[in-house]
């Protein structure tokens, strides 16, 4: 039989730094937690987390908790646990895996950082669903958990056009934040600090961009395999100087090996572009399973939605909320379409994976029809895998292989 | 045999395992299927021997084996592998060479691939998730039904009163097709029934765009379902002359090529 060539995925030195960075995240999270010296207030991914810089918060991050019961294959024992308290197993399973965790009382923080026994505890809670509405039943459970408040930002979803009536609905639940959020954290809302978090959140947005945008090199010096741990920081760090440290060192590594021609994968042939979610168990099988065949994946939605390019200080709440309903996620299918087009242009992407979620449809693009419309007007062959970005009972690692395999030798018979 | 030269295709499929041996000129000169079952390396040596034996054709005439299939890994003597999607449109461009969307009813997941004029691949789907609509379906309602498998064409063909099922997946199917036993229906009825339902689960994965051909252990031994599925179509179908051997065909066209 034909011996298997051995994969050389070549990894980025500045990975080391960002997982630092998270580990000095964690742990900060953790002596507030224990102390009580800091005040904690839990968010969601896309959450409105100036406000919270602005009043002296702590922002702890629960779907990045989620990703790593995901990374651990922790949450696939977890989420039934939350199913018996009647929490689907079609829904979110970010949500059932934590809910799931918390009841177990494990996570993957005390098996990661010594010393760390359990997520920190929240004062509030803080959600915006431009996302979904899984965050706002997900964060109510733990409200009631903790007896904490639970408040946050309900928002317009498929939006075409942002309009400045969307803008204005969405600065008015921003500033009605304010006031119940001064009475948990004991202490008036600074206007310079939350200026300066909407600049700070900015420029670490501009910065992960361009990180990004490093993958349209041939060779790509990334893979969307690294792009999902490296944006930690850019999630839970936005708004904080410390994030845009680890990004100047990621940049400059990246354009480092860009200018010495030197790609993410020893041999490159096809550009991917991934749409959805990761499968977040499945991440060094999927890598390997694209590198071995030649095939770097090299950009996708999920990495680019922390890119707040509207964020100004100048306009600190009007910006934010521009920036919090302009995200992909929010947009309807006009916009993401385009959207996609643009990327697969940019990156000279040969073909796109689309990942169907089983329990996230908001991350999910290939439903009504998109991914059809799109090879139609860019003639870029698309496949479809079915998976979940955490329930593993969900996929079958058989059928991916096989349609990963066949797709990849449909891109070689057009070369 | 007048040339010594043979080019062979092996397709382990998660029901059958086939081998298909074809001469230079792309005549098929022997065959072999057999049920896979868990030893996937012997049942792939054992199609081979008895193909070559039919094919009246040695191991030193073996010039190349490409596998296939959900064993493709599994078989010691292949050298090298590809995708059952890959070697179905292969196998089907050779009958067929001209745009078609080719439905394959495996015994554990279904395909729809389309080629263009060319014979490349346009676009492929395999069945997600469920069991509706293959050959592991129709093996579990065969069970149901407590008739033998290889009846199950005769069945549905005498029905005069066609029962329709109504559900997406297999274990709400069986329930179903309880509840009509229960009812004292008909049992062609159920079975042409069970045949409709595997044609609906197929033709709602994609459009049938072009001309349309069925491949696959079902539609082998099942001919009374392309019967059905032209009526739901409106259209012809059109069969290849061994439709459970596509795959095997399409990787020993693969030997060859490489081969080139
Ligand atoms: S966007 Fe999807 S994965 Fe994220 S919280 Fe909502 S449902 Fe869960």
């Amino acid at each position: 039989m034909a011996e298997e060539k051995k994969i050389v995925i070549r990894r980025l030195e500045t990975a080391k730094d960002l997982g630092k960075f998270m580990a000095k995240y964690y742990y900060e999270l953790d002596e507030a937690s224990k102390t009580g010296k800091e005040k904690i207030a839990w968010c969601t991914s896309v959450g409105p987390a100036e406000i919270l810089r602005g009043l002296g918060f702590l922002t702890y991050f629960p779907e990045t908790h989620s990703a790593m019961l995901g990374t651990t294959r922790m949450a696939t024992d977890l989420i039934p646990v939350a199913n018996a308290l009647g929490y689907s197993p079609e829904i979110c399973s970010y949500l059932t895996a934590d809910i799931g965790a918390f009841i177990e009382g494990v996570t993957p923080l005390a098996k990661v950082f010594k010393g760390i026994e359990s997520v920190p505890k929240p004062d509030v809670l803080v959600y915006n669903t431009n996302q979904c509405r899984d965050v706002q039943d997900w964060f109510l459970w733990y409200g009631n958990k903790f007896n904490v408040p639970v408040v946050g930002v309900e928002s317009y979803r498929n939006v075409p056009e942002v309009t400045e009536g969307h803008v204005t609905g969405i600065v008015k639940q921003l500033e009605n934040l304010i006031e119940p959020l001064e009475k948990v954290a004991g202490r008036k809302f600074d206007m310079d600090e939350f200026k300066n978090a909407v600049k700070l959140s900015r420029e670490c947005s501009d910065l992960w961009e361009k990180c990004l945008a490093a993958a349209a090199s041939k060779p790509s010096p990334l893979t969307f395999f690294d792009g999902t741990t490296l944006m930690g920081p850019a999630v839970v760090g936005r708004g904080t100087q410390k994030a845009l440290d680890v990004y100047h060192l990621l940049l400059d590594e990246l354009n480092d090996r860009v200018e010495k021609g030197l790609g993410a994968l020893e041999e490159e042939q096809y550009r991917i572009y991934w749409d959805g979610m990761p499968v977040w168990g499945r991440l060094s099988m999927h890598s390997k399973l694209f590198a071995g065949l030649k095939a770097n994946v090299i950009a996708s939605t999920y990495c680019s939605s922390w890119i707040f390019s509207a964020l100004d200080e100048n306009d600190p709440f009007g910006s934010m909320a521009r920036a919090y309903t302009e995200l992909f996620i929010v947009r309807a299918d006009k916009f993401k379409e385009d959207y996609i087009k643009n990327k697969l242009d940019f990156f000279g992407i040969d073909g796109v994976v689309y990942h169907d979620a089983r329990t996230c449809p908001n991350n999910t693009n290939c439903r009504y029809g998109l991914s059809q419309r799109l090879q139609e007007q860019t003639d870029i062959p698309f496949v479809t895998i079915d998976g979940d970005l955490n329930d593993l009972r969900c996929l079958s690692d058989e059928q991916t292989k096989t349609n990963i395999e066949a797709f990849i030798e449909q891109l070689e018979e057009r070369k | 045999m007048i040339s010594n030269k043979i080019y062979v295709g092996t397709d382990v499929g998660s029901s059958r395992t086939k081998v298909a041996i074809l001469d230079p000129d792309k005549n098929l000169i022997g065959y072999s299927i057999k049920k896979s079952g868990t030893d996937f390396y012997a049942r792939a040596e054992e199609c081979l021997e008895s193909s070559l034996k039919a094919a009246r054709a040695s191991r030193e005439d073996i010039i190349k084996v490409i596998s296939t299939g959900y064993g493709r890994k599994n078989v010691a003597y292949a050298d090298g592998s590809r995708t059952e999607i890959g070697c179905h449109a292969k196998g089907c461009f050779l009958y067929f060479p001209e745009p078609i969307t080719i439905v394959d009813i495996g015994g554990q997941d279904n395909k729809i691939i389309k080629l263009d004029a060319k014979g490349l691949r346009t676009g492929f789907k395999m069945n997600r998730k469920c069991a509706a609509g293959t050959g592991a379906f129709l093996e579990e309602m065969a069970a149901r039904l407590d008739v033998p498998l290889e009846d199950m064409n005769d069945l549905a063909s005498r029905s005069t009163d066609m029962i329709k099922l109504g559900s997406f997946c297999t274990v709400f199917s069986a329930t179903e097709v309880l509840e009509n036993i229960r009812n004292g229906k008909n049992i062609t009825d159920i079975v042409k029934g069970v045949f409709y339902s595997i044609i609906k689960r197929i033709i709602e994965m994609d459009s049938l765009t072009e001309k349309v051909i069925m491949t696959g252990g079902v539609i082998a031994n099942n001919p009374y379902l392309v019967k059905m599925a032209e009526e739901l179509i409106a259209g012809k179908i059109f069969i290849p002359e061994h439709p459970q051997l596509t795959g095997a065909i399409g990787a020993a066209l693969y030997a060859m090529e490489n081969d080139k």
